[in-house]
């Protein structure tokens, strides 16, 4: 069996070892129905589409999928694991890609699972099924670019409480990279082309674009670069720090 | 067959690993001793591939481990310091999972598992999490998981520390069934587990190889190499026969338990004279012995100039 299946398998089968996964997929369930029905009034909209669904997952992810990825590295290296992990024959890049794709895979099927909000706006009305696909896409690939921030924090300490809040916190910035509150802070600072390429960053304008039905390669191509960065990062991270 | 040349390991500006050179053959199984954070286990995280030396190299079966680590990797078993693994996953699944990144499959699969499950006595926790496992059996599955491709080259960070005595014996016997053709490093800082595992030891402190040869050799550098102990109930009578020996340097009197030891002068055998000085000023003996060497003597004397409180 290719050894990157192997590690992914592991790693998957490892969230269900606990009941870490089920309580994150209730939660999750829980919760963007909750914010769809009563913060996004699904109902009173009267429309039929998952606008009101979709516009809560960036601040959902923000503190859920931190909470996956925190355990990714800081628990390989605080039990000695990643010792063992990293002497075996398989890469560096196996091992970071296996993880990540594992947690990815498991974000997958919490979103998967959100599928009766699908049949129920399907049985109220007639949406745009079109767009409510890249609705998902868009909230997977958003889910994919918060968790390779976290993988990568989560593989800088021992502690994973640590790497939750660390990949809370540049999530965020992530998120709103766009916004006043981050680039005012770096107007002050930087010159008004970084400005300007910090803005073009964010999260939450890549996503709106894609989750309202326009699918730009510019913003597929963005959430895949900010894996791929991520994921990069993560590599060295763990060639660095592996000796503390 | 592992190489090290002039493996050197920084970190910052301390010096954990300095220069050190050695290599093993098959059948050679080799001893690393030395005291708390002489740099054992940093020398060992090299050999393995974890840690990337700072110069130098180490050469697994002729694959350098920096530049064809897949291959040293896959002639090697390492067993880490503390037998880290899996606590949620149970003794089958971890081993199973270690299988098949080793690319193990089918019959040859179920046959070395099965090997090693015998070997190491687990088939009564295979389906308990490994969390919940004593620490012998959490050694062993951490064994179980070192030897499982049957490696030609074996690193075994500290195997027996923590299990008790019966649990050493059985790991110093496995090591012993597997000496034979392979290469088998292993670090200890329990002196008696040279004597019964190893036929080769080096020694290092601050860093530094400050020893390289047999058990015994080590043990003849000892002043008590040669040496004559007895016991026995006329402690002064018998002190006094042996000062009237000229081969004798020195006789030393153990204040706790009166045991007598008397030091050879250089090249000198005692034991024959000792024993006749004895009968004839009719002294009678407890029990008397020809001493080896202590081993922990000859530790403390090459390592202490050298230590210092340091990470491990």
């Amino acid at each position: 069996m290719n050894p990157t299946l192997t590690l992914f398998k592991r790693e998957l089968s490892s969230y269900f070892a606990t009941p870490v996964a089920y309580v994150f997929i209730v939660i999750f369930l829980l919760l963007s129905g909750s914010f769809t029905f009563y913060l996004g009034g699904f109902y009173e909209r009267g429309q039929a589409d998952l606008e009101p669904f979709f516009q809560y997952h960036p601040w959902l992810y923000l503190f859920l999928v931190p909470a996956v990825a925190m355990r990714l590295w800081a628990d390989e290296r605080k039990s000695g694991t990643i010792e063992l992990l990293l002497t075996l024959p398989v890469t560096m890049w196996q091992t970071v890609v296996a993880k990540f794709l594992a947690a990815w895979s498991f974000v997958g099927l919490a979103l998967l699972l959100t599928f009766p909000i699908w049949i129920t706006v399907n049985y109220l009305g007639e949406p745009d099924n079109g767009v409510i696909l890249t609705g998902y896409l868009g909230s997977l690939l958003m889910a994919g670019g918060f968790l390779a921030i976290g993988a990568c924090l989560s593989a800088t300490t021992r502690s994973q409480v640590i790497a939750f809040i660390l990949s809370v916190v540049v999530c965020f910035l992530f998120l709103l990279a766009g916004f006043p509150l981050v680039l005012d802070v770096f107007r002050a600072v930087a010159p008004q082309s970084l400005v300007d390429a910090i803005a073009g960053l964010s999260f939450l304008s890549h996503f709106n674009a894609i989750s309202q039905g326009v699918v730009d390669l510019r913003d597929l191509l963005y959430f895949l670069l900010v894996i791929g960065f991520w994921l990069y990062a993560n590599a060295v991270v763990i060639d660095l720090k592996k000796a503390d | 067959m592992i190489e090290t040349s002039a493996l050197t390991k920084h970190y910052g500006r301390f010096t954990a690993v300095d220069n050190i050179s050695f290599r093993v053959e098959p059948g050679e199984v080799l001893g690393f001793l030395g005291p708390n954070g002489a740099g054992k286990s940093t020398t060992m995280k090299m050999i393995a591939g974890f840690l990337a030396p700072s110069s130098g190299s180490v050469k697994v079966c002729g694959f350098d481990v920096e530049s064809r680590p897949i291959e040293a990797k896959r002639a090697l078993g390492y067993l880490p310091e503390g037998a880290p693994a899996y606590g949620e996953m149970t003794p089958r699944a971890f081993l199973g999972f270690v299988a098949d990144v080793r690319g193990l499959s089918g019959e040859e699969r179920t046959r070395r598992l099965d090997d090693v499950i015998g070997r190491l006595h687990l088939e009564g926790v295979l389906e308990q999490p490994i969390e919940t496992l004593s620490k012998g059996f959490k050694r062993r599955v951490g064994l179980a998981q070192a030897i499982l491709h049957d490696p030609p080259v074996l690193i075994l960070d500290e195997p027996t520390d923590g299990l008790d005595p019966n649990q050493k014996h059985e790991v110093r016997t496995l090591i012993n069934a597997m000496a034979k053709d392979k290469v088998i490093v292993i670090s200890t800082h329990i002196l008696e587990e040279v004597n019964a595992v190893c036929n080769r030891a080096i020694i290092i402190a601050g860093g530094k190889l400050l020893a390289d040869a047999a058990p015994a050799e080590l043990e003849a550098r000892s002043r008590y190499h040669m040496a004559v102990s007895l016991t026995t109930t006329e402690t002064e009578k018998a002190k006094e026969a042996l000062g009237a020996i000229p081969d004798i340097e020195s006789v030393e009197i153990d204040p706790l338990d009166e045991r007598i030891t008397a030091f050879p002068r250089k090249g000198k055998q005692i034991l024959a004279a000792v024993s006749d000085a004895l009968k004839a000023q009719g002294v009678a003996i407890r029990e008397l012995q020809l001493e080896t060497g202590r081993l922990d003597e000859v530790f403390r004397s090459i390592t202490q100039p050298h230590t210092q409180e340091a990470r491990a």
